[in-house]
C-alpha cells in the first residue's frame, strides 16, 4: 500500500486498482472547523483535476479536486454525518472516496511522504 | 483542493496588533488592516465560547468621531446630524446611543453607524471601510455648525457574552447598572474610557474606547480572567449573522434603502410622515414614501433545510425550474450555536413572510430554504 500526494492537499492510498482519497491533515488545519462535505454519486466517472467534492468550514467552501481520472466506486456516508471527522482525523476515517483507476501513469505525477512534507514546509 | 493564499499589502494595524500576533491570531487584510480571523480554538469554539461565557473582540479598526456644535450645545449637534440620517438624535438622551444610517439621495444607505450621547457633544462609531468617506461626508455637510473630530489615537474593544458584566464589574462595579445602549465615561482599572452596553453578537456585552497607549495593557487584564477569550473576526461575523444583525456592504449597502433591509425599527416617528421632524435627511422623499406604501423587496432571514451553506451571492429562486433569479443572498454560513446553515438575503415582499419557501442555485442544484423571522438566536441584552 502507497500513499500518494498532491500539490492541492488530497491524499491517495493505493490499493490494487483502488485509490482512496482524502484531505491531508495540514489541508484540514487550513480550513479549520468542518460543517459540511458535499460527495460525488457512487458511478460517477472523473476526470483528473475535475471537481469531486466540496469541503466547507464555518468560513469558507472549498473544491476538492480528482487526482486521477476514474470511476467513483464508494464514497464515505459517515462524512454527512459527522463533517467534523475532517478535523479529527483527515487522513484516516474521514477519507471522501474511493477511486477506480483508469490509467496508473497519472499517479507517476503525484508526491511521496517526504516530497509533501517539503511541499507544506 | 484550493487553499486561499495571503496576498502581501502595507496593512495598517490597530493597538492591539502586538498582542495578536503573541497570542496566535492568524492575520488576514480586512479593511486595510491586519487583523485575527481567529485564534488557536478556532472559529467554531471562539463562537460557542462567546454565547456561553465570554469573548474579547478588537474593533479598533472602526472608526471613532466627535461631533460638537459650533454653538456648544449638544441640541444643535443633533439637529445637524439629522441632515444626515432618518433617525430622531434629538430625542437621545445624555448617556444613551442609538443605531442609525447615514443615507443617500437615492435613499441607499451610505453607512450604518452608532451615535452616542455624551453630554457635552455626540460620539460616532462607523465601519472601517466607510470612515474616510464618512468624514469626509459629515465635513462637507455640517461644518458650517460643527467641529468634526476623528479619534485616531483610540483602540475600541467588544467583550461580549453571559460573564461580560461580571469580568468588567470587578475593575469598574458602576458598569452593572448600565442598560442595554447606555453609554459613558468610566474609569475601568484606572483607565479613562468610554463604555456602552452594547455589541454586534445579540448577546449582552460592552464595548469600550480607550486609549491606544493603554490598550494592550487593559485587553491583557481581561484577557488574564479565565472566562475570557480573544476571539477573531471569523466567530465575529457567525455570532452577528445568528442575531440577525446587519454587515454593511453586504446585507445594506448604497442600493438598499432602511426600509427594503427591514431597518424601520430604527426610524422614530419624529422623522416619518407627520411626525415632528420629517424628512430633512437624503432620500427622504423615496424611504418615506416606502413607509407608506411599501419596498418591492425586503431584508429576510433564510433557514436552509439541508445542511450546505448557502453564502453571499447565491441566487434565489421561487421554485426548482424558473431561470429568473428573485432575489440573493447576502450573508450565510454556518450558525454553530444553532447547529446549522444560516443566511440573509433579499426578497419580493411576496415571498418575504416567515415561512415562505424558496430556493438557491448550488454548484448546479436548487436547494430548498424557508424564510425564518430574526434573530435566528435569541438575543440576552439587559434592557
Amino acid at each position: 500500500m502507497t500513499t500518494l500526494y498532491t500539490t492541492d492537499h488530497e491524499w491517495l492510498r493505493i490499493e490494487g486498482d483502488v485509490a482512496t482519497i482524502g484531505v491531508t491533515d495540514y489541508a484540514q488545519s487550513q480550513l479549520g472547523d468542518v460543517v459540511f462535505v458535499e460527495l460525488p454519486k457512487v458511478g460517477r466517472s472523473l476526470k483528473k483535476a475535475e471537481a469531486a467534492a466540496v469541503v466547507e468550514s464555518v468560513k469558507a467552501a472549498s473544491d476538492v479536486y480528482a487526482p486521477i481520472t476514474g470511476e467513483v466506486l464508494e464514497v464515505n456516508d459517515a462524512l454527512a454525518a459527522e463533517p467534523a471527522l475532517v478535523n479529527s482525523d483527515a487522513g484516516g476515517k474521514a477519507w471522501f472516496f474511493k477511486l477506480k483507476i483508469a490509467d496508473k501513469s497519472e499517479l507517476g505525477g503525484l508526491m511521496d511522504e517526504t516530497a509533501y512534507a517539503k511541499h507544506t514546509a | 483542493m484550493m487553499l486561499a493564499r495571503e496576498t502581501e499589502t502595507a496593512l495598517k494595524t490597530t493597538p492591539l496588533h502586538a498582542l495578536h500576533s503573541a497570542s496566535g491570531g492568524k492575520m488576514v487584510p480586512f479593511a486595510g488592516y491586519d487583523m485575527p480571523v481567529q485564534f488557536a480554538p478556532g472559529v467554531l469554539r471562539e463562537h460557542l465560547h462567546t454565547r456561553n461565557s465570554a469573548g474579547l473582540f478588537d474593533v479598533s479598526h472602526m472608526g471613532q468621531l466627535e461631533l460638537r456644535a459650533k454653538s456648544g450645545r449638544i441640541e444643535d449637534a443633533a439637529l445637524a446630524l439629522e441632515r444626515l440620517v432618518p433617525q430622531d438624535i434629538l430625542a437621545v438622551a445624555p448617556g444613551r446611543q442609538r443605531y442609525a444610517q447615514f443615507t443617500n439621495e437615492a435613499g441607499g444607505i451610505l453607512d450604518d453607524l452608532m451615535v452616542a450621547n455624551l453630554g457635552s457633544h455626540l460620539f460616532l462609531v462607523v465601519n472601517a471601510a466607510c470612515k474616510a468617506e464618512d468624514e469626509a461626508h459629515l465635513r462637507s455637510h455640517l461644518s458650517d455648525s460643527c467641529i468634526i473630530e476623528p479619534l485616531a489615537d483610540r483602540a475600541l474593544m467588544a467583550l461580549q457574552g453571559p460573564s461580560a458584566e461580571s469580568v468588567l464589574a470587578r475593575l469598574c462595579p458602576e458598569i452593572s447598572a448600565m442598560r442595554f445602549m447606555d453609554t459613558g465615561p468610566r474609569r475601568i482599572d484606572g483607565v479613562d474610557c468610554f463604555v456602552s452596553r452594547s455589541g454586534y453578537t445579540g448577546e449582552d456585552g460592552f464595548e469600550i474606547s480607550v486609549p491606544a497607549e493603554q490598550a494592550e495593557a487593559l485587553a491583557k487584564t481581561l484577557l488574564a480572567n479565565g472566562d475570557v477569550l480573544p476571539i477573531g473576526l471569523g466567530a465575529r461575523d457567525s455570532l452577528r449573522l445568528e442575531a440577525g444583525l446587519c454587515l454593511y456592504g453586504h446585507d445594506i449597502d448604497t442600493t438598499t434603502t432602511p426600509v427594503e433591509g427591514a431597518l424601520e425599527w430604527s426610524v422614530q416617528k419624529s422623522r416619518r410622515q407627520g411626525g415632528a421632524r420629517a424628512g430633512g435627511f437624503p432620500g427622504a422623499d423615496r424611504i418615506l414614501a416606502q413607509f407608506e406604501k411599501g419596498a418591492s423587496r425586503r431584508r429576510v432571514g433564510l433557514r436552509p433545510e439541508g445542511r450546505a451553506p448557502v453564502r453571499e451571492g447565491a441566487p434565489l429562486f421561487a421554485d426548482e425550474v424558473s431561470s429568473e433569479p428573485i432575489g440573493q443572498v447576502t450573508s450565510g454560513g454556518f450558525g454553530p450555536s444553532l447547529n446549522a446553515p444560516v443566511a440573509m438575503g433579499y426578497l419580493p415582499v411576496s415571498l418575504a413572510a416567515a415561512g415562505s419557501l424558496v430556493f438557491a442555485e448550488l454548484r448546479g442544484a436548487r436547494l430548498p430554504l424557508r424564510v425564518a423571522a430574526t434573530p435566528f438566536v435569541p438575543n440576552t441584552y439587559k434592557r
